[in-house]
């Protein structure tokens, strides 16, 4: 066994792991949630990842994006996420898509992919992606940050998720996210995408919900 | 007794526990209402643990948890 992957095992048992080298999986987003995602996928030795943003870096992203650096504002993310990825683990196969996800490309984009990772930061566009994964028939791995929370869930093909979580006139009233949020948020949807792509048991119809600031977790009925 | 457990953002100003007579309360929109709390801010409405919506009727003795929307990446 690559000693790159060592610690992995038993954590993992090995059939698991050569199971993760085969899967492909999409992180939509490269900012604050998608930098930690990329990281975690690309680490453990996920078999593909393929990746989607069109912004680029800027001032205001370094206060918790863990991709973003002083040189790079003003350069693309998906780009900056690829270079990372390599230099971290050249054994994952990695497909960039230097585009924002728009109605038009979704479903060329989760095509073929053994789960989609949500790395979004608005309500719109995680509604298009969670639909496009329902109609494909990809479990969604649903996560969101906002001050000090943090919240995730699977969202399987055909359960609706997102409606619930986000009626008609839901409105995101601050665009505040600290440096540890994402952090959180992105470790409990790689162990929720892991525990899916291993053919371990996941509970749907449950959200995980962590408040940083009052030290509270609550599973929730969605 | 309505017991109201608020989250997040919604603690903002407001208690995390309070206790509301149900007098004139019928549903869990009364309680927003009574709060000050828009539909627009409440993303995840549970009465008695369950998902439910603004217009659930709501009575003496239930646990009603509201969540604002949480959204950021």
């Amino acid at each position: 066994m690559d000693a790159r992957y060592e610690r992995n095992f038993p954590a993992l048992s090995e059939a698991e792991f050569a199971a993760l080298r085969t899967k492909r999986v999409l992180v939509v987003g490269c900012g604050g949630l998608g930098g930690y995602l990329i990281e975690f996928m690309t680490r453990i030795g996920i078999g593909t990842l393929r990746i989607c943003d069109g912004d680029v870096f800027e001032a205001s992203n370094l206060n918790r994006q863990l991709l973003s650096q002083v040189p790079l504002v003003g350069t693309g993310k998906a780009r900056a996420a690829a270079e990372r990825a390599a230099a971290v683990n050249p054994e994952v196969h990695m497909e960039v898509c230097e585009s924002f996800m728009t109605p038009e490309t979704v479903v060329e984009l989760v095509q073929a992919c053994d789960a989609v990772l949500d790395g979004l930061d608005n309500i719109e566009s995680r509604k298009l992606l969670a639909s496009a994964c329902s109609e494909a028939g990809i479990p969604y791995i649903y996560g969101a940050v906002s001050g000090w929370v943090a919240q995730a869930a699977v969202a399987m093909p055909g359960d609706g998720l997102l409606d619930r979580l986000y009626p008609e006139n839901a409105k995101l009233k601050s665009k505040s996210v600290l440096s540890f949020t994402p952090a959180l948020c992105a470790a409990m949807q790689t162990a929720l995408c892991v525990k899916l792509l291993t053919g371990r048991p996941v509970e749907s119809g449950t959200m995980s919900y962590f408040d940083l600031l009052n030290l509270e977790f609550e599973i929730i009925p969605v | 007794m309505i017991e109201v457990r608020v989250f997040a953002t919604l603690r903002d100003g407001r208690d995390k526990i309070t206790m509301m007579a149900p007098e004139g309360i019928s549903c869990a929109r009364d309680i927003m209402t009574r709060m000050n709390i828009p539909d627009e801010e409440v993303s995840i409405l549970l009465i008695n643990g369950f998902h439910q919506k603004p217009e659930s009727p709501v009575k003496d003795g239930d646990v009603v948890a509201l969540f604002p929307p949480v959204g950021g990446g």
